[in-house]
């Protein structure tokens, strides 16, 4: 029995040792061949996948390990693939930056590497208590990386911010779930469910732990009311690290979610559905009406992730298997077109400033047409018109907004899209329409370019043929 | 008769030699130009060849494909055209060669302009050909983005203003037409064309989508009073934007409201018909007023599409009231082809006019009427085709201004005759605006250094307003083959349109 335990958790279990083995591995390698660090965890995203690859449940298969605390199901899987995919680009764009900058060093592998072994934790998670440790893990590791550059002041202050934020939203989180303990009696995730479905328990001790679990999943998420954090930390974070928070704990986030409130508190859906209408409609409002406002670019991606993350909340309070599924396609649609936005402005930056002002991006087309293409397809993309793939994704958590009954919040989205939709053809303009004004050679790493193209033309790709994906994330939660 | 997907052909041959263009013109420029004029060249014998095999005599699609496309949402590249997307289609085509022929020289990255042109046309052809919703909606938004490129890069000094208001104006009206479609889609479980025409649904949920439809499409037409951002898009675009602009995009809101608003949305469109009438009535003449007042070419052009796009919005809405007043289809008939001959003719005219301030500017580079005077005596060849195509855009009799405006004038009569006076001001203002522009701009005494110094029209030019000159003409003259065409589908639409689908 307890093989089989192990065997379930063999990806967890391969990414801990080798991120320990990187670990002390770093310790002999000389900064100058600090590629082969690269190269190692690299190596160890590719084995991780594998394993995953290899195990993968099909739908509807659902197995437990480790007295029920740990579970594998086909939404974790493939939430874990696409997690190892974007760390591993999250990899090839960082170095080209950490090179430039001087940071690079072995211990941001060795934390991303542990934030990644926290997002697995998540996302298995079958029990309040494996849930929040993954949680920390993930967090603790991102403070340290926001950190990462200890000489500047903004990436300190960030870092700061974010932990003593983090953690009084972690403490938030931790109070909301003892009182579900108190009032189900269970931290099991699917006992909590069972216990609700019968007599409701302690109806007020239940509210009010839910609102507690509510508040702390949006600070995770970063929304409407605990988005204070996200423009800070991604301005003050290192590009790189900006790039890391901006992609793959988003899937952490969506697993966090759906455990949570899908497979644990599922039944209370209508206490939680009317919490989570009012934080994503002020999300689509703050987020896009404040990005109009931003002239640093890092910024401006900050305050879309807050709208992004309104939208996919859309998919998440319709409460159905639809809305699920629209949810996981959103958030891995979100992650794919950030990744690429992000690289773009690394692929700008020159070793002596952040290229994070959108005045940088003067003239792209007529610098490198071919990489201007690209951040074109992608804003347009994150803009959410058709044929790119961000519009797929804002198609189908509207339709699961509608199908739920809340059209008139529908309408709000998409009329909040068409505000957002500004501030993104501010980018296509700045590129397209003015004249440059640095006129360097951009230069990168061929990995680097090749990474960016795949990502950029992906995005069209990926819109073209959507139907996979999509099949992908409904199987997922049938 | 095809074995072959001559529609998907039609879609992706442009869009195809757009990539060949772009990459062509990193180290190929020479070819950049006949490359892009072979692409359209071979596209518009596709579209001969797609006319040659139309049966006219059915209202039923043709040229069907359909494949699976997002199975789980049941959407499916489904194409086919009936006779109200096929002239549409051909005069997309024809507009398309026209645009690359007028651009040829363009100095600033051409290669961009000639692919953004390409893309555009394979995706206008996308609109006319969707049979699913869904793909409609894709390819119409899909538009906004190379007009967008077309306009902010390659316009005059306030192109960035111009167009960021075209987007963004477009962007909004469009998407309440993607809820209307995902709460159709949630009621029928289909997106195809045919399956939402005869979903049932009840009248208040029909007022609503057809207020989402009319929105989109509004917009697009554009309407007033949402019509502000033609003018600035015109001004500022350059010539060839302004000529697929004119002559194609506004089209797709008439189209819209033909196969999506009055089908889908018969009793709510016989309920707010007036509504539509009205602001109909509204653009024909309180813009004629104000394309009356305009200095600048290319917005008193831009003004009077907007008040010729009038009578198309008039033409399709009178059938209600005709059906109400008389019981009898005929004049309802007479209105929908009216309008459809009249988004036909308005094309042509349209680019001929734009083309024709497009020969004027590259010499003066100035759209001014102010800064012309006496151009007859300079460029008599020229001044032949534009006093042809003002003449034609004031309804003269024997070009096609005429027959659209008067099908319609005609049918409005069958409705009431107050819609028909209204209808009827046109001629005077549309006669006033375009020959008081012909008289200060083309005749009296050379106005200027610059007038005087002026060239005749060169073989290119020559070519471009020849053509639509030809058609001009052609239509006018002997409209028979366009409405034959269409007529079939009209009365398939009419009697589909005056059945209620209430649920």
């Amino acid at each position: 029995m307890m093989l089989l335990d192990l065997q379930l958790a063999l990806p967890e279990i391969f990414v801990l040792t080798t991120a320990c083995v990187v670990l002390l591995a770093d310790l002999f390698i000389p900064a100058n061949r600090r590629g082969l660090t690269h190269l190692l965890a690299t190596l160890v995203l590719i084995f991780a996948a594998i394993l995953t690859a290899r195990l993968m449940m099909a739908p509807g298969e659902v197995a437990y390990a480790f007295s029920d605390t740990f579970v594998r199901d086909r939404f974790g899987d493939i939430l874990k693939i696409f997690s190892y995919l974007t760390l591993a680009a999250v990899f090839i764009y960082a170095k080209h930056y950490l090179r430039q900058f001087n940071l690079y060093k072995g211990e941001f592998y060795t934390l991303s590497l542990f934030a990644l072994l926290g997002i697995m934790v998540m996302i298995s998670a079958s029990s309040l208590l494996t849930l929040y440790l993954g949680l920390e893990l993930l967090a603790l590791s991102s403070y340290a990386l926001v950190a990462l550059n200890r000489d500047s002041l903004q990436g300190s202050e960030a870092a700061m911010k974010y932990f003593i934020l983090g953690s009084l939203a972690s403490g938030l989180l931790l109070y909301g779930m003892s009182l579900i303990y108190g009032a189900t009696g269970s931290l099991d995730l699917a006992a909590i469910s069972a216990g609700l479905s019968g007599s409701a328990g302690d109806s007020l001790l239940l509210t009010f732990g839910l609102v507690f679990v509510v508040v702390g999943v949006a600070f995770k998420l970063g929304v409407v009311p605990m988005h204070m954090w996200v423009p800070d930390v991604y301005h003050g974070a290192p590009l790189a690290i900006t790039l890391f928070i901006g992609t793959v704990p988003k899937i952490a986030s969506l697993a966090l979610v759906v455990r949570l409130l899908e497979d644990g508190l599922g039944n209370l859906h209508g206490d939680w559905q009317l919490m989570l209408v009012i934080i994503a409609a002020l999300s689509l409002i703050l987020g896009n009406l404040a990005a109009i406002a931003q002239t640093n670019i890092k910024r401006m991606l900050a305050y879309s992730t807050i709208s992004h993350m309104g939208f996919m909340l859309l998919g998440i309070l319709a409460g159905t298997n639809e809305g699920y599924a629209a949810a996981m396609f959103y958030t891995l649609a979100y992650v794919f077109m950030s990744a690429g936005a992000f690289a773009v402005v690394i692929l700008l930056s020159d070793g002596e400033r952040e290229a994070d002002q959108i005045e940088d991006l003067k003239g792209l087309a007529k610098r490198n047409p071919w990489y201007a293409f690209m951040m074109l397809m992608l804003m347009f993309s994150l803009a959410g018109i058709p044929v790119f793939l961000g519009f797929f994704a804002k198609w189908q958590v509207i339709a699961a907004t509608i199908s739920a009954g809340f059209t008139g919040l529908a309408i709000l989205a998409v009329v909040m899209a068409v505000v957002g939709a500004f501030y993104y053809l501010r980018i296509v303009k700045v590129m397209y329409f003015d004249e440059p004004e640095d006129t360097h050679v951009i230069a990168a790493p061929v990995d680097f370019k090749t990474l960016l193209t795949i990502n950029g033309v992906g995005v069209l790709a990926l819109g073209l043929f959507s139907s996979g994906l999509i099949k992908l994330c409904v199987s997922a939660f049938s | 008769m095809f074995e072959w997907p001559l529609l998907s052909l039609l879609i992706w041959l442009p869009l195809a030699t757009a990539v060949l263009v772009v990459f062509l013109g990193q180290s190929f420029e020479t070819l950049v130009r006949p490359v892009a004029l072979a692409g359209t060249l071979v596209v518009a014998a596709l579209s001969v060849v797609l006319y040659l095999g139309f049966d006219s005599g059915t209202a039923a699609y043709q040229f069907e494909e359909k494949v699976a496309w997002i199975e789980t949402f049941s959407v499916y590249y489904h194409l086919g055209i009936d006779g109200l997307a096929l002239p549409l289609i051909l005069l997309t085509n024809l507009i398309g060669i026209l645009v690359v022929i007028g651009g040829w020289a363009i100095k600033d990255r051409p290669h961009l302009y000639l692919a953004a042109f390409l893309v555009l046309q394979g995706l206008m052809v996308g609109v006319f050909a969707a049979m699913d919703a869904m793909l409609f909606y894709v390819f119409f938004e899909a538009m906004l983005v190379p007009m967008f490129l077309i306009i902010g890069i390659w316009g005059g000094p306030n192109r960035i203003y111009a167009t960021v208001k075209f987007f963004l104006f477009t962007f909004f009206g469009s998407v309440f037409m993607l809820i209307a479609l995902i709460w159709m889609y949630l009621e029928g479980g289909s997106f195809q064309i045919t399956d939402l025409h005869q979903l049932p649904i009840a009248l208040n949920a029909q007022i609503l989508i057809f207020l989402a439809f009319l929105i989109a499409f509004a917009v697009k037409i554009p309407m007033w009073p949402v019509h502000t951002w033609l003018p600035d898009a015109h001004v500022e675009a350059p010539t060839g934007g302004s000529v697929v602009l004119a002559a194609v995009m506004l089209k797709i809101g008439g189209y819209g409201l033909v196969r999506f608003s009055l089908p889908i949305t018969p009793d709510a469109a016989a309920t707010l018909d007036w509504l539509v009438i009205g602001l109909s009535l509204v653009a024909i003449t309180y813009i004629g007023f104000v394309a009356l007042a305009q200095s600048d070419m290319k917005k008193l052009i831009a003004y009077s599409s907007i008040s010729h796009m009038g009578f198309v919005t008039l033409g399709l809405f009178l059938a209600f009231a005709i059906g109400r007043n008389s019981g009898e289809f005929a004049g309802a008939g007479l209105g929908i082809s009216g309008a459809m001959v009249q988004m036909v003719s308005h094309g042509f005219i349209s680019a001929a006019m734009f083309s024709a301030v497009g020969v004027l500017y590259d010499r003066v580079h100035s759209r001014e009427i102010s800064s012309y005077g006496g151009v007859a005596n300079t460029m008599p060849w020229f001044a032949v085709f534009a006093v042809l195509f003002f003449m034609a855009n004031s309804g003269l009799p024997g070009t096609s201004g005429f027959v659209g405006e008067f099908m319609v004038i005609l049918a409005s009569f069958h409705a009431n005759v107050w819609f028909a006076f209204v209808a009827a001001t046109t001629l005077l203002l549309g006669a006033a605006y375009s020959l008081w522009l012909v008289k200060r701009v083309f005749y009296g005494e050379v106005g200027n250094q610059s007038v005087a110094a002026l060239k005749d029209i060169n073989a290119r030019e020559w070519v471009v307003l020849g053509t639509l000159a030809f058609f001009v003409i052609a239509v006018g003259v002997w409209p028979f083959p366009l409405i034959d065409m269409m007529e079939v589908s009209v009365s398939h639409l009419i009697d589909h349109i005056l059945e209620s689908k209430l649920k």
